[in-house]
């Protein structure tokens, strides 16, 4: 009746996953009681849980990968923390089969549950602003596809009370992850959890690149559309191109764990190495679906508080497709030591470099960018400047790596890991920030506090170089990546250097919470009334923060880039009336319940319970088709109302 | 890696520092150039000049693609070549005939096999110093990664596959070996150290090995490739010269796959889905 | 004098940027980006098995399995059935809504024929003990073809419910974007099964 469910599952005899699900489990009934007791309910249904609002989806994507980024930072302090007491003859006090379970998570919900919702987060909230139109080219799939993301999410965070997740690390590589060696329902929670997410993924790339292509305001050429814009483009093409190949893969494996078939066994003629190519097929380009729209945010931010268009933006765009294209010729640079022959690893590795052509040439682009502006310090532009330095030394370390006989040796070891945290922590995790502070007052209607906003950049910078520097080091003296103890006490200064790294970050962390809160115990002094708080160069800051529903009462007619701008120099940026009624997509429960039931079928499927597998999978038919019959999917927004809700924005006094 | 003891790691490191050096020459002035550019350029400085509409000058464009393209063509270079010296495959060129030594990646535990000399070793490889050592390696489970840092090369060991790896010591010593690729919960502590002993004193180490502790039959291999960690270094004073063939193509724990050959069905797994 | 040096700077549009495009394009734009993104997924099945399609493991090979008659009556029932797809579209454009549901028909029939000798085809196989778990080159085949199998299932599913919506409320704008989307679904399924024809029927069996 239950599958391979009983109440062994649950982690009664291990303290700490016990405690964490105890602690976690109150936390949620807190919030869900004081929801209730509120009486927020009806009002998170109407106006968050079914919006089809590509801003309120963007700003949801946003919150789950912030909430998703403490359970991953949470899972990092603990593996810095193993690392710095389990030195010499001393095991520290997380056993092998629960620090393998946190490697693991860690890698899997950084990548999937913090920067792919980030990324889909701000493009979902920014390009349509950008591209001057009133939504997303399918609103509906829009909100299917974040709730999938987060039933992902949530399946993976299932995994810490009820159950275990895979002990495999991220990659999950066969044979490791084959029913042989990895018998339990880790592995299972993995694979489902990513395959769920990566259907909303997928839905959520194609909907960006139809938008971006096939919808933007009149006058908005190829070459008028916001940088951003053209990274968004770009990532989102990659997604397309790129997670149907991870589905694929793991459609394999899962065939291989549930019906017996030898894909990727040791038997029968399977080959665990077309895994890990086809693995890497799609992680490489991954790792610039999440770097090329921070690279976008970086050129927004620069731009503004720069005073000045954005340098060399034909380059830019030119650099941007460049790198799309090259990260599909450059997957084997992750398996060298595989022992393919050297004309292939040597061809590899100069593809490899290649890319760092067009990245370089954005650096110097951001640099000239600043050059004769005049550079305003706000939160945003620091993170923008500690990118720039901090990714130019990921980039060296990177070129590093992709030299076959330099990757020799430092392959699988910790300089590996200090390298791709330089670059996700440098590049994606800083933009993201970036982002979240320059997009912030359009989202919300008034401004973050830069005092704490700038304290914790600090502290993220620091704590970056504190924690990672040393492991640079440590790969270099032969320590290999993902070890529970260490035997070399030689090891340790550089060991709790690392960990007081993470501490700091985690200082950062709390920093955070407090602009977050401060913010908004000051939020009527931070109003942000005319909409444009940083005198932006691009169509979001025209209309009002937060924007209407509708974004653009009167759609914005483009004549040239940094559009905005223009307006504001001609004197053209308040739009008059008349009006027209505007037609916006009604409301719907679609996304959530299909979510609901992908969630139940996905834990079905984990834990063998078959006849709940297939009653979820029906009712999500049900849901789909009942969607697909519905007509009377939009309402209509009078022309009166327009002219009130336009009114009461415009009357303060308008912007330019 | 940091203190190289051999001519593949030397080499490795050496390249390494090149790269670096090459690189720093760009890298270094850009970060200084952010920083210098970001200060000085900054809304407060009233001596900075300004120029707000300044955003395309086809001859800077120029400069910032030529910089990173030059630095990856010389740098392409050195890796084409380096890839081709350092190939793990190539035999190193000195007068000396090299030792062949077999790697088995178990559970988790490292087997070495020296075939000449018909003997084998757990986590514990003796070779000769000045001598260049032939690796062949595989695994008898998960996929695994050999590693000696000061030696150089990393190379896969993978079930069913082949890899090969050339090392050599330059001076006697001792050096850590370790497993890079995650296998599962025993993965940390598998690690052994190499002794290069000098070139006379290894016949000796060969012939004390032959003189005592268990032969490593069919049946001690099958109770070897049962799962366990931390396993103290043990030889065997004999070994069949072809149980590396033997594991590669999975007959060396299937007696049935032995005999039926290439006709050989594997038991269907249990049923997974349960 | 900013303004006009921006101004200066902006390129002529590349194509002419006319505002957003009409509902029927992005319809069809999307479901086109989402049927190569299928492609994409199939293309990782293709890969698999072409990296595995020697490993029978001492099982059987293609030339003992594949029989090459059933292939070419189940091919040209699925091309057949394209044609008479796009003869429906093409009548449902003309409102000619009697020769829609004949023409639909036929498609399904066709679609639902190639779908039988299919499954026979794979029963027949398992039952010679040639099964998806027999080696690595029977995991692929089964994989590759029985997930283009399953897209068909699902198509012919979605055809019903599509008619349905025909019967029930005409060739109605949404309707027809709809029968759009189903239309090319459906001819993209014969670009992939010309694929697995070829490389997986004739190169296998020869």
């Amino acid at each position: 009746m239950l599958g391979r469910l009983s109440w062994s599952a649950i982690p009664f005899d291990q303290p700490i996953p016990l405690i964490t699900s105890v602690v976690v489990i109150l936390i949620v009934l807190a919030v869900l009681a004081i929801v209730t007791v509120k009486g927020w309910w009806p009002y998170l249904w109407r106006e968050w849980i079914t919006s089809v609002d590509h801003k309120r989806i963007g700003i949801m994507y946003v919150f789950l990968g912030l909430v998703m980024m403490l359970r991953g930072f949470a899972d990092a302090i603990m593996m810095r923390t193993q690392q710095a007491v389990a030195v010499g003859s001393a095991q520290g006090y997380l056993p092998p089969e629960h620090y393998d379970q946190i490697f693991s998570a860690h890698g899997t919900i950084m990548i999937f549950f913090v920067a792919m919702p980030l990324i889909f987060g701000m493009m979902n909230f920014v390009v349509p602003l950008q591209l001057g139109v009133r939504d997303v080219a399918f609103p509906v799939l829009n909100s299917v596809a974040f709730w999938l993301t987060a039933s992902g999410a949530l399946l993976v965070n299932l995994s810490l009370f009820i159950g275990n997740f895979a002990r495999t690390g991220w990659w999950n590589y066969p044979p490791l992850s084959e029913l042989a060696y990895s018998p339990g329902v880790g592995v299972d929670y993995y694979l489902w959890s990513l395959q769920i997410s990566g259907a909303g993924t997928l839905m959520g790339g194609i909907n960006m690149v139809t938008t971006i292509l096939k919808l933007r305001c009149p006058g908005m050429s190829y070459f008028r559309m916001p940088v951003f814009c053209w990274t968004a483009l770009a990532s989102s093409m990659l997604i397309v191109a790129a997670f149907p190949i991870l589905t694929a893969t793991f459609v394999m494996l899962l065939l291989d764990r549930y019906v017996g078939m030898h894909f990727f066994t040791n038997e029968a003629g399977g080959n665990q190495m077309m895994y890990v190519n086809l693995f890497w097929i799609w992680g490489h380009p991954e790792v610039y679906i999440l770097i090329l729209p921070a690279f976008g945010v970086f050129s927004e931010v620069i731009a503004t508080f720069s005073g000045k268009p954005l340098f060399g933006y034909r380059s830019m765009v030119l650099a941007t497709l460049a790198i799309c294209i090259i990260s599909f010729m450059v997957w084997l640079h992750h398996f060298f030591t595989m022992g393919a022959g050297a004309d292939v690893n040597a061809f590899f590795g100069i593809m490899s470099m290649i890319i760092a052509v067009p990245t370089g040439v954005k650096i110097f682009n951001w640099l000239f960018t600043m050059f004769r502006g005049s550079v305003v310090f706000t939160t945003p532009v620091l993170y923008t400047i500690g990118f720039m330095v901090t990714f130019v030394i990921g980039g060296l370390t990177g070129v590093l790596l992709a030299i076959p006989p330099i990757d020799f040796v430092v392959h699988n070891t910790v300089f590996l890991v200090a390298h791709f945290h330089n670059v996700i922590i440098g590049g994606v995790v800083f933009g993201m920030f970036a982002a979240y502070n320059y997009w912030f007052p359009k989202a919300f209607g008034f401004t973050l506090h830069d005092g704490w906003g700038k304290a914790g950049f600090w502290c993220w910078l620091v704590g970056f170089y504190l924690a990672f520097m040393p492991l640079y080091v440590l790969g270099l003296l032969g320590m290999a990546r993902r070890l529970q103890h260490i035997d070399d006490p030689g090891w340790q200064p550089l060991l709790l250097v690392a960990e007081l790294g993470a501490v700091v970050i985690f200082l950062g962390i709390l920093c955070q919470i407090m602009q977050l809160y401060v913010s908004i115990r000051t939020r009527e002094q931070r109003r942000d009334q005319a909409g444009d708080p940083w005198n932006g160069r691009t169509l979001e800051w025209s209309t009002s923060s937060p924007p209407p529903p509708y974004n653009f009462a009167v759609m914005p007619k483009v004549e040239t880039l940094d559009a905005f701008w223009e307006m504001k120099q001609a004197g053209r940026a308040a739009r008059q009336p008349p009006y027209e009624a505007i037609e916006v997509p009604r409301n719907t429960g679609t996304g959530f319940i299909t979510a609901f039931f992908a969630t139940m079928t996905g834990f079905a499927a984990i834990w063998d319970i078959w006849w709940m597998a297939i009653l979820g999978l029906l009712a999500i038919v049900i849901t789909a088709s009942a969607f697909g019959w519905s007509e009377n999917r939009e309402q209509e927004i009078s022309a009166d109302e327009l002219s009130r809700r336009e009114d009461a924005w415009l009357s303060p006094g308008p912007a330019a | 890696m940091i203190d190289p003891k051999g001519p593949i790691a030397a080499a490795e490191w050496l390249l390494m520092i090149n790269a670096t050096e090459i690189m720093l020459v760009v890298v270094v002035p850009v970060i200084l150039a952010t920083l210098g550019f970001a200060w000085w350029y900054r809304a407060s400085n009233g001596r900075a000049s300004r120029d707000p509409a300044w955003a395309y000058q086809g001859s800077v464009e120029f400069v910032t693609w030529s910089i990173p393209a030059l630095v990856v063509i010389l740098l392409g270079g050195v890796c084409w070549i380096g890839s081709h010296q350092l190939d793990p495959r190539a035999p190193i060129s000195v007068n000396a005939k090299p030792l062949q030594v077999d790697v088995v990646s178990l559970d988790w535990k490292w087997l070495f096999i020296y075939p000449d000399q018909r003997i084998a070793a757990v986590n514990e490889l003796v070779i000769p110093a000045e001598t260049p050592v032939s690796f062949r390696l595989t695994s008898a489970t998960v996929m695994n990664s050999f590693f000696v840092p000061q030696l150089g090369s990393q190379i896969y060991a993978m079930t069913g596959m082949t890899t090969h790896l050339n090392l050599l010591a330059d001076k006697p010593g001792d050096y850590p070996g370790l497993a890079t690729n995650f296998n599962g919960d025993g993965f940390s502590d598998m690690h052994f150290i190499v002794t290069a002993v000098p070139a006379g004193d290894f016949d000796g180490w060969i012939a004390k090995v032959r003189s005592a502790g268990a032969a490593l039959d069919d049946p001690g291999y099958a109770q070897l490739t049962k799962p366990s960690s931390g396993v103290p270094p043990t030889t065997y004073r004999s070994v069949d010269p072809d149980l590396f063939e033997r594991i590669v193509d999975q007959t060396a724990l299937n007696p049935d796959k032995a005999r039926a050959g290439n006709a050989w069905c594997p038991p269907t797994t249990a049923a997974a889905g349960g | 004098m900013t303004a006009v040096t921006t101004a200066d700077r902006g390129p002529a549009p590349l194509a002419a940027a006319e505002g957003p495009a009409p509902t029927r394009t992005v319809v069809a734009y999307g479901f086109w980006i989402f049927l190569l993104s299928d492609i994409i997924m199939f293309s990782g099945l293709f890969a698999a098995y072409s990296v595995l399609w020697r490993n029978t493991a001492g099982g059987p090979d293609g030339r003992e399995l594949f029989d090459l008659r059933n292939v070419f009556i189940e091919t040209a029932c699925l091309l057949l059935s394209s044609y008479t797809c796009g003869l429906a579209a093409l009548s449902a454009e003309h409102r000619q809504i009697g020769r829609f549901f004949v023409l639909e028909a036929i498609t399904f029939l066709l679609g639902a024929a190639f779908l039988l000798i299919e499954i026979s085809e794979f029963a027949g196989m398992v039952a010679k003990g040639a099964g998806p778990s027999r080696s690595a080159f029977l995991s692929a085949f089964f994989t590759l073809v029985g997930t283009h199998g399953a897209h068909v299932t699902s198509g012919l599913l979605w055809l019903i419910y599509l008619v349905a919506q025909v019967a029930a409320k005409g060739l109605r704008p949404p309707v027809l974007r709809r029968l759009l989307c189903f239309s090319l679904f459906w001819h993209a399924l014969d670009i992939i099964w010309v694929g697995v024809f070829t490389l997986v029927y004739l190169m296998g069996a020869r």
